[in-house]
């Protein structure tokens, strides 16, 4: 009896020695993978009270665009706009790769800061289509010089638009991603431009270079049966897989629970999830593509000069679009437009100028950055962990786990962000 | 009150496909074949689903939106501002309550002993320990919540979605579910009539129009999901997907694997 219950006892404190040895990290998920794609359970979120004075903006950045019939419903450049009664700092938010203002993710920086007394305006991350059809100037998105300049155009208007509501103390710029990259970007920019004098840079899980990390993400997509050119055949499969887990056990709904069921059974194999995750990384690579080659009218994967109807359909394009690789697109369409405007450039200055290297000296002289990244975030090599450390040294925060963006609403990492920029500002 | 907006929305979707049809296209230069097209490439597609009306039903989907933008948010949004939060969740739970009606009809149908008990169980003590559905007390008591409709019930009987449809105000649907709605919008119609419950305030028409519009509302309260929100340019096939992959699923329908 006593014996059952010592082993009981020991099978409940196993995983203990693991959380001493990381200085108590108690996020949950330890996987790389699973952890990206699961994020952060709600049981371990920070908990919001009170109303949020919250409004959504609508900004015409780039006046003489002429919109394409088939983006009807784009009406403009959508921001969110959270604001306090009081004199505030206000706090710029950029969101990852893909994903528009209102990402989970940015949504729940902007609850945690704006409960901790700031304004806040979210931003969508230059790759989404909304930014490239009414607020990139040049269509073609990817260039961090080019794109922090559009970001730093889309700030201005947004300043100006809300300018009159509201009293702001200092600016602050934050970034999750793709666009934890681009704030460092934007933030070398303002030392030219000078319109918002960011007092603090807060850059989370950024990637080093651009191409890396992306090929880090492309090569999830190699490990699958037939490689990325099979991934229809993939993804049908890993659905039926889906389908029949849910049919066999006995679930209300596909929610929450039922997700967390998958993970738990491991119902999808290592290479699987790797799968997974790559080919979402395609899906958004397809609308960023699309979008731009229907706003340049480069006769990509629309033939030129076709101008689409509302209704038209666009499966062919879809499904053509998801099948590029962001290789094919940098090859065959991002390089060449910029080779085309600046005469002998060469394909690797290019793509060492999408690296913080780049911009190294800057980002090592100025005190206003903050960094937080993971030991096991999978779009950063060893040595880019390192860099990383090198380079920001003590304002560096390196968790232990939590892959791309896991932990990032977990608490400890809400409370570290907010504590980041309610903290004294570093004299300039 | 309710066919008449039904006929009045019934109009305009027309008036609407209409106008996208006759649009003319005004190409002025020739078009050039793209560099990449689909003949390269050999695989399935994935989020298909069998869409033969994708023409009417994008139509349909930007009516929607419209729809949405200039009458149905604009009123959901006063509803939000000027009634309290309280108010709102007892609203949504007098609703929730009358459709375990559906659900209760419909888990009978499929002959499922236990879930058919449950939804009684929680109609009969929300409808009178939780005020006519304004609190939820059956889920303390761990009755959970069954979400049944005619739709499923004929997919669980083994009728096949059929094509993809997507329905003016109500959405994305398919021909058995849009068959299904029907049915228990029938079927709840026919319990209210014989109910009558305000047949004695002299006023029962005015009233029930009331309780259907203020129904509308909720219901688009009561939901997230807004038309074209994403900005993704391939959101209707997403939504499509989605929509799709969920209720076969939940009707107990697992996808079979084809072979490539």
């Amino acid at each position: 009896m006593y014996l059952k219950l010592l082993i009981i006892c020991c099978l409940l404190l196993l995983p203990l020695p693991s959380l001493a040895a990381d200085g108590g990290y108690g996020y949950p998920i330890p996987g790389s993978y699973e952890a990206t794609i699961l994020g952060t359970p709600a049981s371990v979120m920070p908990v919001f009270t009170g109303e949020m004075r919250i409004r959504q903006l609508v900004l015409d950045v780039l006046p003489q665009r002429r919109k394409p019939p088939v983006f009807f419903y784009d009406k403009g450049l959508r921001c969110t706009f959270a604001y306090q009664k009081q004199k505030a700092p206000l706090v710029f938010l950029i969101a990852g790769a893909g994903a528009n203002d209102r990402s989970g993710k940015l949504i729940t920086m902007m609850k945690a800061l704006h409960q901790a007394g700031f304004h806040v305006i979210t931003l969508p991350s230059p790759s989404h289509a909304n930014f490239i059809i009414s607020a990139s100037q040049s269509g073609v998105p990817g260039d961090l010089t080019e794109d922090s300049a559009d970001l730093y155009r889309v700030m201005e208007t947004a300043w100006k638009q809300v300018a009159g509501e509201i009293e702001v103390s200092s600016f602050y710029l934050g970034g999750y991603s793709l666009g934890a990259a681009e704030a460092a970007f934007v933030a070398k920019l303002d030392e030219e431009r000078r319109v918002f004098n960011f007092r603090k840079v807060l850059m989370i899980n950024p990637p080093v270079s651009l191409y890396a990390s992306v090929t880090r993400i492309e090569e999830m997509l190699q490990q699958i049966p037939g490689g990325p050119k099979k991934q229809g055949i993939f993804f049908n499969k890993m659905l039926s897989k889906f389908s029949e887990y849910y049919s066999a056990g006995n679930f209300v709904a596909i929610n929450d629970d039922f997700l967390y069921s998958i993970y738990q059974e491991k119902l999808f194999s290592h290479e699987e999830t790797a799968g997974l995750i790559g080919l979402t990384f395609r899906i958004n690579l397809a609308g960023m593509i699309f979008a731009s080659d229907v706003i340049t009218n480069s006769g990509y994967v629309v033939p030129k000069n076709r101008v689409l109807r509302p209704a038209d359909p666009l499966d062919d394009y879809f499904l053509v679009s998801t099948h590029l690789s962001f290789f094919d697109y940098v090859n065959e369409y991002f390089y060449p437009h910029f080779q085309k405007k600046r005469q002998g450039l060469t394909r690797e200055a290019f793509l060492e100028s999408q690296t913080l290297r780049s911009i190294e000296g800057y980002l090592k002289s100025s005190a206003k950055f903050g960094v937080m990244a993971n030991e096991n975030d999978f779009i950063l090599s060893k040595a880019e962990l390192a860099y990383l450390e090198q380079i920001f040294g003590e304002r560096a925060k390196i968790y232990p786990r939590g892959g791309h963006l896991g932990n990032l609403e977990y608490k400890e990492n809400v409370a570290y962000m907010v504590a980041f920029f309610t903290e004294r500002e570093a004299q300039p | 009150m309710r066919h008449r907006a039904c006929r009045t929305t019934l109009a305009l979707m027309l008036a609407f496909s209409l106008t996208g049809c006759s649009a003319t296209r005004m190409n002025t230069a020739a078009e050039v074949r793209p560099w990449h097209s689909i003949n390269e490439f050999r695989d399935q597609r994935f989020a298909d689903v069998e869409d033969p009306w994708e023409g009417f039903n994008r139509n349909m989907y930007r009516f929607n939106f419209y729809l949405d933008r200039y009458l149905l948010i604009p009123v959901v949004n006063g509803y939000e501002y000027v009634t309290p939060t309280f108010v709102q969740e007892r609203v949504s739970g007098i609703y929730n309550n009358l459709s375990e009606i559906r659900n209760l009809t419909n888990s009978i149908f499929q002959l499922k002993g236990i879930e058919s008990a449950t939804t009684l169980g929680r109609f009969v003590t929300n409808s009178t320990v939780g005020l006519a559905g304004m609190f939820d007390p059956a889920a303390k008591f761990g009755l959970k919540r069954h979400d049944q409709d005619f739709g499923k019930t004929l997919g669980y009987w083994g009728t096949a979605s059929g094509p993809y449809l997507v329905l003016p105000v109500f959405g994305p649907s398919s021909v058995r579910d849009a068959g299904g709605l029907a049915f228990d919008t029938g079927l709840t119609y026919g319990v209210y009539s014989a109910v009558d419950p305000f047949a004695g305030t002299g006023h029962s028409t005015a009233i029930d129009s009331g309780v259907a519009a203020l129904q509308t509302v909720d219901l688009r309260h009561q939901q997230g999901f807004r038309y074209y929100d994403s900005g993704y340019p391939f959101e209707y096939y997403m939504v499509r997907f989605l929509y799709h992959q969920s209720r076969e699923i939940e009707t107990g329908k697992a996808p079979e694997a084809e072979s490539p």
